[in-house]
Protein backbone atom coordinates (compact mmCIF):
# COMPACT_ATOMS: atom_id res chain seq x y z
CA UNK A 1 0.00 0.00 0.00
CA UNK A 2 1.39 3.39 -1.01
CA UNK A 3 0.87 6.03 1.62
CA UNK A 4 0.14 9.64 0.70
CA UNK A 5 -0.18 12.39 3.28
CA UNK A 6 -3.40 14.44 3.12
CA UNK A 7 -1.16 17.51 3.33
CA UNK A 8 0.30 16.62 -0.09
CA UNK A 9 -3.23 16.50 -1.57
CA UNK A 10 -3.95 19.93 -0.07
CA UNK A 11 -0.82 21.48 -1.63
CA UNK A 12 -1.43 19.97 -5.05
CA UNK A 13 -5.09 21.09 -5.11
CA UNK A 14 -4.05 24.64 -4.15
CA UNK A 15 -1.57 24.80 -7.06
CA UNK A 16 -4.12 23.37 -9.49
CA UNK A 17 -6.66 26.10 -8.58
CA UNK A 18 -4.22 28.85 -9.52
CA UNK A 19 -3.04 27.10 -12.68
CA UNK A 20 -6.57 26.35 -13.92
CA UNK A 21 -7.83 29.89 -13.33
CA UNK A 22 -4.83 31.86 -14.60
CA UNK A 23 -3.59 29.78 -17.53
CA UNK A 24 -6.04 28.84 -20.26
CA UNK A 25 -5.70 25.20 -21.31
CA UNK A 26 -3.38 25.04 -24.36
CA UNK A 27 -5.85 22.87 -26.29
CA UNK A 28 -8.65 25.40 -25.66
CA UNK A 29 -6.39 28.29 -26.70
CA UNK A 30 -5.39 26.41 -29.88
CA UNK A 31 -9.04 25.75 -30.69
CA UNK A 32 -9.81 29.48 -30.29
CA UNK A 33 -6.91 30.38 -32.59
CA UNK A 34 -8.08 27.85 -35.19
CA UNK A 35 -11.61 29.26 -34.95
CA UNK A 36 -10.29 32.80 -35.45
CA UNK A 37 -8.43 31.72 -38.58
CA UNK A 38 -11.59 30.13 -40.01
CA UNK A 39 -14.25 32.65 -38.93
CA UNK A 40 -15.65 34.82 -41.75
CA UNK A 41 -17.82 37.17 -39.66
CA UNK A 42 -15.89 40.37 -38.91
CA UNK A 43 -17.48 41.12 -35.53
CA UNK A 44 -17.01 37.48 -34.48
CA UNK A 45 -13.32 37.72 -35.38
CA UNK A 46 -12.98 40.86 -33.25
CA UNK A 47 -14.56 39.09 -30.26
CA UNK A 48 -12.42 35.95 -30.70
CA UNK A 49 -9.38 38.25 -30.81
CA UNK A 50 -10.43 39.82 -27.49
CA UNK A 51 -10.90 36.36 -25.94
CA UNK A 52 -7.40 35.32 -27.00
CA UNK A 53 -5.89 38.61 -25.75
CA UNK A 54 -7.72 38.08 -22.46
CA UNK A 55 -5.97 34.72 -22.02
CA UNK A 56 -2.60 36.37 -22.68
CA UNK A 57 -3.29 39.17 -20.17
CA UNK A 58 -4.49 36.68 -17.53
CA UNK A 59 -1.38 34.54 -17.87
CA UNK A 60 1.06 37.45 -17.93
CA UNK A 61 -0.48 39.37 -15.04
CA UNK A 62 -1.56 36.40 -12.94
CA UNK A 63 -5.22 37.37 -13.15
CA UNK A 64 -8.26 35.12 -13.32
CA UNK A 65 -9.25 34.43 -16.94
CA UNK A 66 -12.84 35.13 -15.89
CA UNK A 67 -14.16 36.77 -12.72
CA UNK A 68 -16.49 33.80 -12.32
CA UNK A 69 -13.87 31.44 -10.98
CA UNK A 70 -16.65 28.93 -10.71
CA UNK A 71 -17.78 26.29 -8.35
CA UNK A 72 -14.69 24.09 -8.39
CA UNK A 73 -15.46 20.51 -9.33
CA UNK A 74 -12.68 18.16 -8.22
CA UNK A 75 -12.24 14.81 -9.92
CA UNK A 76 -10.21 12.30 -7.93
CA UNK A 77 -9.02 9.09 -9.55
CA UNK A 78 -7.82 7.08 -6.61
CA UNK A 79 -5.59 4.09 -7.22
CA UNK A 80 -6.79 1.12 -5.20
CA UNK A 81 -3.23 0.68 -3.95
CA UNK A 82 -3.19 4.08 -2.27
CA UNK A 83 -3.85 4.88 1.35
CA UNK A 84 -4.45 8.52 2.26
CA UNK A 85 -3.11 9.46 5.67
CA UNK A 86 -5.71 11.92 6.91
CA UNK A 87 -9.03 13.33 5.74
CA UNK A 88 -9.23 13.46 1.92
CA UNK A 89 -12.33 15.69 1.69
CA UNK A 90 -10.97 18.12 4.23
CA UNK A 91 -7.61 18.25 2.46
CA UNK A 92 -9.28 19.04 -0.88
CA UNK A 93 -11.48 21.77 0.59
CA UNK A 94 -8.53 23.31 2.43
CA UNK A 95 -6.46 23.21 -0.76
CA UNK A 96 -9.24 25.03 -2.60
CA UNK A 97 -9.39 27.81 0.01
CA UNK A 98 -5.60 28.16 -0.06
CA UNK A 99 -5.39 28.21 -3.85
CA UNK A 100 -8.34 30.57 -4.30
CA UNK A 101 -6.87 33.03 -1.80
CA UNK A 102 -3.39 32.78 -3.31
CA UNK A 103 -4.68 33.34 -6.85
CA UNK A 104 -6.98 36.25 -5.81
CA UNK A 105 -9.94 34.28 -7.12
CA UNK A 106 -13.60 34.81 -6.26
CA UNK A 107 -15.48 33.51 -3.25
CA UNK A 108 -18.60 32.48 -5.14
CA UNK A 109 -20.09 29.75 -2.95
CA UNK A 110 -23.03 30.39 -0.61
CA UNK A 111 -23.41 28.00 2.31
CA UNK A 112 -27.17 27.70 2.09
CA UNK A 113 -28.71 27.51 -1.39
CA UNK A 114 -32.06 28.90 -0.20
CA UNK A 115 -31.06 31.45 2.42
CA UNK A 116 -27.94 32.49 0.44
CA UNK A 117 -26.00 34.84 2.77
CA UNK A 118 -22.30 35.63 2.69
CA UNK A 119 -20.23 33.73 0.15
CA UNK A 120 -17.05 31.75 0.66
CA UNK A 121 -14.67 29.36 -1.10
CA UNK A 122 -16.37 26.09 -0.32
CA UNK A 123 -17.37 23.41 0.16
CA UNK A 124 -16.70 22.24 -3.40
CA UNK A 125 -18.07 19.31 -5.40
CA UNK A 126 -15.88 16.20 -5.26
CA UNK A 127 -16.17 13.08 -7.44
CA UNK A 128 -14.07 10.10 -6.40
CA UNK A 129 -13.48 7.19 -8.75
CA UNK A 130 -11.52 4.11 -7.79
CA UNK A 131 -9.05 2.96 -10.44
CA UNK A 132 -6.23 0.41 -10.68
CA UNK A 133 -2.71 1.27 -9.54
CA UNK A 134 -1.06 3.19 -6.77
CA UNK A 135 -1.31 6.77 -7.93
CA UNK A 136 -3.81 9.58 -7.40
CA UNK A 137 -4.93 11.78 -10.27
CA UNK A 138 -6.43 15.11 -9.27
CA UNK A 139 -8.28 17.45 -11.63
CA UNK A 140 -9.75 20.82 -10.69
CA UNK A 141 -12.46 22.13 -13.04
CA UNK A 142 -13.65 25.60 -11.96
CA UNK A 143 -17.15 25.58 -13.45
CA UNK A 144 -18.64 28.99 -14.26
CA UNK A 145 -22.37 29.28 -13.65
CA UNK A 146 -23.39 31.33 -16.69
CA UNK A 147 -23.00 28.10 -18.62
CA UNK A 148 -23.83 25.69 -15.78
CA UNK A 149 -27.31 27.29 -15.55
CA UNK A 150 -28.05 26.03 -19.08
CA UNK A 151 -27.58 22.33 -18.23
CA UNK A 152 -30.29 19.94 -19.38
CA UNK A 153 -31.19 16.32 -18.84
CA UNK A 154 -33.67 14.27 -20.80
CA UNK A 155 -34.69 10.70 -20.15
CA UNK A 156 -35.32 9.36 -23.66
CA UNK A 157 -37.38 6.36 -24.60
CA UNK A 158 -34.98 3.46 -25.33
CA UNK A 159 -36.36 3.27 -28.87
CA UNK A 160 -35.66 6.96 -29.55
CA UNK A 161 -34.06 7.76 -32.88
CA UNK A 162 -30.58 9.26 -33.01
CA UNK A 163 -32.09 12.36 -34.65
CA UNK A 164 -34.22 13.01 -31.55
CA UNK A 165 -31.09 12.99 -29.39
CA UNK A 166 -29.27 15.24 -31.85
CA UNK A 167 -32.18 17.71 -31.81
CA UNK A 168 -32.23 17.76 -28.01
CA UNK A 169 -28.52 18.59 -27.89
CA UNK A 170 -28.85 21.30 -30.55
CA UNK A 171 -31.91 22.83 -28.85
CA UNK A 172 -30.03 22.90 -25.53
CA UNK A 173 -27.24 24.85 -27.21
CA UNK A 174 -29.73 27.16 -28.92
CA UNK A 175 -31.49 27.94 -25.64
CA UNK A 176 -28.13 28.55 -23.92
CA UNK A 177 -27.64 31.28 -26.54
CA UNK A 178 -25.64 34.41 -25.75
CA UNK A 179 -25.98 34.09 -21.93
CA UNK A 180 -23.62 31.14 -21.55
CA UNK A 181 -20.63 32.85 -23.22
CA UNK A 182 -20.23 31.19 -26.61
CA UNK A 183 -18.20 29.74 -28.26
CA UNK A 184 -19.03 26.73 -26.11
CA UNK A 185 -17.61 23.36 -25.37
CA UNK A 186 -20.54 20.96 -25.21
CA UNK A 187 -20.23 18.04 -22.81
CA UNK A 188 -22.66 15.19 -23.48
CA UNK A 189 -23.26 12.20 -21.21
CA UNK A 190 -25.26 9.29 -22.60
CA UNK A 191 -26.28 6.25 -20.54
CA UNK A 192 -26.08 5.18 -16.92
CA UNK A 193 -28.71 6.71 -14.60
CA UNK A 194 -29.86 10.36 -14.54
CA UNK A 195 -27.15 11.41 -12.08
CA UNK A 196 -24.48 9.34 -13.81
CA UNK A 197 -25.28 10.85 -17.23
CA UNK A 198 -24.82 14.28 -15.66
CA UNK A 199 -21.46 13.26 -14.26
CA UNK A 200 -20.42 11.87 -17.67
CA UNK A 201 -21.40 15.16 -19.35
CA UNK A 202 -19.24 17.09 -16.90
CA UNK A 203 -16.36 14.64 -17.28
CA UNK A 204 -16.58 14.99 -21.08
CA UNK A 205 -15.46 18.62 -20.68
CA UNK A 206 -12.07 17.30 -19.58
CA UNK A 207 -11.36 15.64 -22.96
CA UNK A 208 -8.39 17.18 -24.71
CA UNK A 209 -9.33 18.65 -28.09
CA UNK A 210 -6.46 17.10 -30.01
CA UNK A 211 -7.68 13.56 -29.44
CA UNK A 212 -9.38 11.60 -32.20
CA UNK A 213 -12.98 12.82 -32.32
CA UNK A 214 -15.87 10.46 -32.82
CA UNK A 215 -18.03 10.62 -35.95
CA UNK A 216 -21.08 11.71 -33.92
CA UNK A 217 -19.11 14.49 -32.21
CA UNK A 218 -18.12 15.91 -35.59
CA UNK A 219 -21.67 15.66 -36.90
CA UNK A 220 -23.15 17.45 -33.85
CA UNK A 221 -20.46 20.15 -33.95
CA UNK A 222 -21.14 20.89 -37.62
CA UNK A 223 -24.89 21.20 -36.92
CA UNK A 224 -24.30 23.46 -33.88
CA UNK A 225 -22.00 25.75 -35.84
CA UNK A 226 -24.81 26.34 -38.34
CA UNK A 227 -26.97 27.94 -35.59
CA UNK A 228 -25.28 31.33 -36.23
CA UNK A 229 -25.11 32.12 -32.49
CA UNK A 230 -21.40 32.94 -32.69
CA UNK A 231 -19.11 34.58 -30.11
CA UNK A 232 -21.14 36.62 -27.56
CA UNK A 233 -24.24 35.47 -29.45
CA UNK A 234 -23.73 38.17 -32.09
CA UNK A 235 -23.52 35.83 -35.07
CA UNK A 236 -20.80 33.85 -36.82
CA UNK A 237 -19.74 30.30 -37.53
CA UNK A 238 -18.04 29.75 -34.18
CA UNK A 239 -20.85 28.72 -31.81
CA UNK A 240 -18.98 25.75 -30.33
CA UNK A 241 -15.33 24.74 -30.28
CA UNK A 242 -16.04 21.08 -29.60
CA UNK A 243 -18.68 18.51 -28.72
CA UNK A 244 -17.39 15.83 -26.36
CA UNK A 245 -19.42 12.69 -25.73
CA UNK A 246 -19.02 10.14 -22.94
CA UNK A 247 -21.14 7.00 -22.89
CA UNK A 248 -21.89 4.23 -20.39
CA UNK A 249 -24.14 1.14 -20.38
CA UNK A 250 -27.71 1.77 -19.30
CA UNK A 251 -31.02 0.07 -18.42
CA UNK A 252 -33.20 -1.69 -21.03
CA UNK A 253 -36.04 0.72 -20.20
CA UNK A 254 -34.14 3.98 -20.56
CA UNK A 255 -31.73 6.25 -22.38
CA UNK A 256 -30.56 9.22 -20.27
CA UNK A 257 -28.92 12.09 -22.15
CA UNK A 258 -27.31 14.97 -20.26
CA UNK A 259 -25.87 18.14 -21.75
CA UNK A 260 -23.44 20.23 -19.72
CA UNK A 261 -22.19 23.33 -21.48
CA UNK A 262 -18.94 25.14 -20.82
CA UNK A 263 -18.26 28.73 -21.82
CA UNK A 264 -15.20 29.48 -23.97
CA UNK A 265 -13.20 29.88 -20.75
CA UNK A 266 -13.05 26.13 -20.20
CA UNK A 267 -10.61 25.81 -17.35
CA UNK A 268 -9.10 22.70 -15.80
CA UNK A 269 -5.77 21.53 -14.47
CA UNK A 270 -4.58 18.04 -13.60
CA UNK A 271 -1.79 16.55 -11.52
CA UNK A 272 -0.76 12.99 -10.79
CA UNK A 273 0.74 12.08 -7.42
CA UNK B 1 -15.41 54.37 -32.27
CA UNK B 2 -17.84 56.67 -30.47
CA UNK B 3 -16.66 57.93 -27.06
CA UNK B 4 -19.15 58.63 -24.28
CA UNK B 5 -18.86 59.75 -20.67
CA UNK B 6 -21.05 59.28 -17.60
CA UNK B 7 -23.45 60.47 -16.37
CA UNK B 8 -25.27 59.85 -19.63
CA UNK B 9 -27.43 62.68 -20.92
CA UNK B 10 -30.46 62.40 -23.20
CA UNK B 11 -28.57 63.59 -26.22
CA UNK B 12 -25.80 60.99 -25.83
CA UNK B 13 -28.34 58.23 -25.34
CA UNK B 14 -30.45 59.22 -28.32
CA UNK B 15 -27.41 59.08 -30.59
CA UNK B 16 -26.43 55.54 -29.64
CA UNK B 17 -27.50 53.04 -32.27
CA UNK B 18 -27.93 49.33 -31.78
CA UNK B 19 -24.86 47.25 -32.70
CA UNK B 20 -22.37 50.12 -32.70
CA UNK B 21 -19.14 49.99 -30.73
CA UNK B 22 -18.68 52.58 -28.02
CA UNK B 23 -16.01 53.36 -25.46
CA UNK B 24 -17.16 54.63 -22.11
CA UNK B 25 -15.28 56.74 -19.57
CA UNK B 26 -16.40 57.89 -16.14
CA UNK B 27 -18.20 56.12 -13.31
CA UNK B 28 -20.08 52.82 -13.39
CA UNK B 29 -21.50 50.96 -10.39
CA UNK B 30 -21.22 47.18 -10.08
CA UNK B 31 -24.51 45.67 -9.04
CA UNK B 32 -25.76 42.11 -9.38
CA UNK B 33 -28.40 39.73 -8.00
CA UNK B 34 -28.36 40.23 -4.23
CA UNK B 35 -27.64 43.97 -4.42
CA UNK B 36 -30.59 44.45 -6.79
CA UNK B 37 -32.81 42.48 -4.43
CA UNK B 38 -31.79 44.58 -1.45
CA UNK B 39 -32.10 47.89 -3.27
CA UNK B 40 -35.71 47.16 -4.15
CA UNK B 41 -36.68 45.26 -1.00
CA UNK B 42 -36.00 48.33 1.07
CA UNK B 43 -38.54 50.18 -1.06
CA UNK B 44 -36.35 53.26 -1.17
CA UNK B 45 -35.96 55.50 -4.15
CA UNK B 46 -32.36 55.19 -5.10
CA UNK B 47 -31.22 58.62 -6.20
CA UNK B 48 -27.75 57.17 -6.51
CA UNK B 49 -28.79 55.82 -9.92
CA UNK B 50 -30.08 58.98 -11.53
CA UNK B 51 -28.42 59.23 -14.96
CA UNK B 52 -25.96 56.54 -13.95
CA UNK B 53 -24.80 53.23 -15.37
CA UNK B 54 -24.89 49.85 -13.64
CA UNK B 55 -22.39 47.12 -14.51
CA UNK B 56 -23.59 43.56 -13.86
CA UNK B 57 -20.30 42.39 -12.42
CA UNK B 58 -18.88 40.65 -9.37
CA UNK B 59 -15.08 41.00 -9.49
CA UNK B 60 -12.62 38.50 -8.08
CA UNK B 61 -10.57 39.44 -5.05
CA UNK B 62 -8.15 42.27 -5.72
CA UNK B 63 -4.64 41.00 -6.39
CA UNK B 64 -1.83 42.82 -4.63
CA UNK B 65 -0.61 45.86 -6.52
CA UNK B 66 -3.68 46.01 -8.77
CA UNK B 67 -6.71 48.31 -8.81
CA UNK B 68 -9.15 45.44 -9.26
CA UNK B 69 -9.16 41.74 -10.12
CA UNK B 70 -10.79 40.08 -13.09
CA UNK B 71 -14.08 41.92 -13.74
CA UNK B 72 -16.14 40.80 -16.74
CA UNK B 73 -19.93 40.90 -17.14
CA UNK B 74 -22.40 38.42 -15.66
CA UNK B 75 -25.68 37.26 -17.25
CA UNK B 76 -28.02 40.27 -17.43
CA UNK B 77 -31.30 38.38 -17.70
CA UNK B 78 -31.12 37.39 -14.02
CA UNK B 79 -31.61 41.07 -13.21
CA UNK B 80 -34.63 41.46 -15.54
CA UNK B 81 -37.17 41.21 -12.72
CA UNK B 82 -35.64 44.28 -11.02
CA UNK B 83 -34.68 46.41 -14.01
CA UNK B 84 -37.95 48.21 -14.94
CA UNK B 85 -38.24 49.52 -11.34
CA UNK B 86 -34.67 50.88 -11.41
CA UNK B 87 -35.22 52.49 -14.80
CA UNK B 88 -38.34 54.18 -13.41
CA UNK B 89 -36.09 55.61 -10.68
CA UNK B 90 -33.73 57.22 -13.17
CA UNK B 91 -31.16 54.58 -14.07
CA UNK B 92 -29.96 55.29 -17.61
CA UNK B 93 -27.56 52.54 -18.61
CA UNK B 94 -26.70 48.91 -17.97
CA UNK B 95 -23.68 46.84 -18.97
CA UNK B 96 -23.85 43.05 -19.08
CA UNK B 97 -24.04 40.03 -21.32
CA UNK B 98 -26.90 38.28 -23.08
CA UNK B 99 -30.51 38.98 -23.90
CA UNK B 100 -33.15 40.92 -21.94
CA UNK B 101 -36.87 40.22 -21.47
CA UNK B 102 -39.51 41.99 -23.52
CA UNK B 103 -40.54 43.89 -20.34
CA UNK B 104 -37.01 45.24 -19.97
CA UNK B 105 -36.84 46.21 -23.64
CA UNK B 106 -40.16 48.07 -23.29
CA UNK B 107 -38.90 49.86 -20.15
CA UNK B 108 -35.63 50.85 -21.89
CA UNK B 109 -37.72 52.41 -24.64
CA UNK B 110 -40.16 54.07 -22.25
CA UNK B 111 -37.49 55.66 -20.06
CA UNK B 112 -35.05 56.37 -22.91
CA UNK B 113 -32.21 54.30 -21.52
CA UNK B 114 -29.60 52.02 -23.08
CA UNK B 115 -28.26 48.49 -22.56
CA UNK B 116 -24.65 47.72 -23.43
CA UNK B 117 -22.80 44.46 -23.93
CA UNK B 118 -19.16 43.98 -23.17
CA UNK B 119 -16.76 41.11 -23.89
CA UNK B 120 -18.02 38.13 -21.92
CA UNK B 121 -15.46 35.86 -20.29
CA UNK B 122 -12.76 38.51 -20.70
CA UNK B 123 -12.49 39.76 -17.11
CA UNK B 124 -8.68 39.98 -17.11
CA UNK B 125 -8.65 42.16 -20.22
CA UNK B 126 -11.51 44.37 -18.96
CA UNK B 127 -9.72 45.00 -15.64
CA UNK B 128 -7.15 47.02 -17.63
CA UNK B 129 -9.80 49.69 -18.31
CA UNK B 130 -10.55 50.26 -14.62
CA UNK B 131 -8.64 53.08 -12.96
CA UNK B 132 -10.15 52.97 -9.49
CA UNK B 133 -12.52 50.71 -7.54
CA UNK B 134 -14.20 51.71 -4.28
CA UNK B 135 -16.84 49.70 -2.40
CA UNK B 136 -19.84 51.94 -1.71
CA UNK B 137 -22.57 49.66 -0.32
CA UNK B 138 -23.38 46.17 1.00
CA UNK B 139 -19.76 45.21 1.74
CA UNK B 140 -21.07 42.11 3.53
CA UNK B 141 -22.07 40.72 0.14
CA UNK B 142 -18.40 40.24 -0.81
CA UNK B 143 -18.17 39.99 -4.61
CA UNK B 144 -21.81 41.10 -4.83
CA UNK B 145 -21.18 44.40 -3.02
CA UNK B 146 -21.74 47.63 -4.95
CA UNK B 147 -18.42 49.05 -6.20
CA UNK B 148 -17.93 52.43 -7.75
CA UNK B 149 -15.60 51.92 -10.72
CA UNK B 150 -13.78 54.69 -12.49
CA UNK B 151 -13.26 53.46 -16.05
CA UNK B 152 -11.40 54.82 -19.06
CA UNK B 153 -12.36 53.84 -22.63
CA UNK B 154 -14.24 50.75 -21.45
CA UNK B 155 -15.19 48.79 -24.62
CA UNK B 156 -18.93 48.32 -25.24
CA UNK B 157 -21.41 47.33 -27.92
CA UNK B 158 -24.89 48.87 -27.88
CA UNK B 159 -27.13 45.85 -27.15
CA UNK B 160 -30.50 47.62 -26.91
CA UNK B 161 -30.83 51.26 -27.91
CA UNK B 162 -33.27 53.87 -26.61
CA UNK B 163 -35.72 52.99 -29.37
CA UNK B 164 -35.89 49.43 -28.04
CA UNK B 165 -33.97 47.83 -30.90
CA UNK B 166 -31.99 44.73 -29.86
CA UNK B 167 -28.72 43.59 -31.41
CA UNK B 168 -29.93 39.99 -31.12
CA UNK B 169 -32.81 40.75 -33.49
CA UNK B 170 -30.75 42.57 -36.10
Amino acid sequence: MRKIEAKKIRQVVADLCVEANHILRPDVLNALQRALAKEANKRARGILGAIITNATVARREKLAICQDTGLPVVFVEMGSGVCILGDLKKAINQGIVEGYKKGSLRDSIVGNPLLRGASGFGPVVIHVDIVKGSRVKLTVLPKGFGSENKTQLKMFNPTAKLDEIKNFIIETVRSAGPDACPPFVVGVGIGGTADYAMWLAKKALLHKFNRQTKKLEKEFLTAINKLNIGPMGLGGETTALAVNIETYPTHIAGLPVAVNISCHALRSATAII
Amino acid sequence: MKKITTPLNENQIRNLKVGERVSLSGIVYTCRDQAHKRLLEKGRRNYLWKGQVIYYCGPTRRPKGKVIGSCGPTTSSRMDRFTPALLAQGLKGMIGKGQRSSEVIAAIKKYRAVYFLTFSGCGALLSKYVRKATPVAYKDLGPEAIYKLEVKDFPLIVGIDSQGRSVYKE
